[in-house]
């Protein structure tokens, strides 16, 4: 039996790391690696408190487990188009490196 | 009725021995869970700092794969089986392919440092840093967090098994359920459209 505080200090230091991924990298891929793991640290947190509301005996306790099953669904739709948005991005620039690609237009 | 009393004592000896038993088999079972839950948590954060640390695109994919599959550890501590093998299936499995399908693809190489990439060394760090410390020591402090978790064994039937998160997805969530198919299949055909050779390309080659 593990409190609730540990579940979440460690949710909270994925998703810093996520953060701090996001500013750090120069490169487009490992700068979306890092958002995949600001959402590895959400869905811990999604899981520990529905072990938390299982726990008191509320109404619903799984609903959190199903939040964490929405955001895996969002994920795997924004991996497909965001690599194919880093595809066509480097067709048109020859780079992955953010700091060459500062206009919007491709 | 002696015999009844030395059966009685004895019935009563053994509950005593039973009950030391629980107890010590409960101690032993928090303790176990303390373990995995540290040495998997470690290896969690090794491999988020190893994402940050690697120069390599291909080194930082693997890195968080070793994340994930830490955290399916993790989810199964907290009970919940279905999303543990979801992780495992969907996250460190296909989402993690595609990542390195296009790292592959793009033959991308190691990043190059810039002027932006320093500033943002010495401004993010220290204040991601800052923001942790203060998260957690909130997190650590307040009163509503101090809840112990675990898996016991009736908890176990009730929580976290697929038949009853489908229940629940398909009467509760059934309208989300619905449109995250939309969404799905949006993101499929915007993927195709996006990632397709231009026509003027195509008539080129």
């Amino acid at each position: 039996m593990i409190p609730l505080s540990y579940y979440l200090v460690l949710s909270a230091i994925l998703f810093a790391c996520g953060v701090t991924g996001f500013l750090i990298k120069r490169n487009i891929i490992t700068i979306f690696m890092s958002i995949e793991l600001m959402l590895n640290g959400v869905n811990l947190s999604f899981v520990a408190f529905a072990a938390k509301w299982a726990l008191l005996g509320k109404s619903n306790p799984l609903s959190g487990q199903v939040f964490v099953f929405f955001v895996m669904v969002v994920a795997a739709a924004e991996a497909a188009v965001g690599l194919a948005i880093i595809i066509a991005v480097y067709r048109t620039r020859e780079t992955l490196n953010i700091d060459q690609v500062n206009l919007l237009k491709l | 009725m002696w015999n009844l009393v030395i059966e009685s004592q004895s019935a009563s000896l053994l509950g005593f021995k039973l009950q030391n038993y629980l107890i010590t088999k409960l101690r032993n079972s928090f303790m176990l869970h303390l373990i995995l839950f540290s040495v998997f948590g470690l290896i969690c954060v090794a491999g988020a700092v190893n994402l940050l640390l690697q120069r390599h695109p291909i080194n930082s994919a693997l890195s968080l794969v070793v994340v994930m599959g830490s955290l399916a550890v993790e989810y199964l501590l907290l009970g919940a089986e279905f999303v543990a093998a979801i992780q495992v299936i969907v996250y460190a499995g296909a989402i993690m392919v595609l990542f390195v399908f296009v790292i592959m693809l793009l033959n991308a190489g190691e990043e190059e440092h810039s002027q932006g990439s320093h500033v943002a060394w010495l401004l993010g760090i220290p204040g991601v840093l800052a923001v942790t410390v203060i998260i957690c020591w909130a997190l650590v402090r307040s009163e509503g967090t101090a809840v112990a978790l675990g898996v016991t064994p009736e908890a176990s039937k009730a929580f976290g098994n697929a038949a009853d998160i489908s229940q629940l997805l398909f009467h509760q969530f059934l309208l989300p359920f619905e449109v995250t198919s939309i969404l799905v299949l949006i993101a499929i055909m915007g993927a195709v459209v996006l990632a397709a050779r231009p026509e003027s390309d195509r008539r080129e080659g």
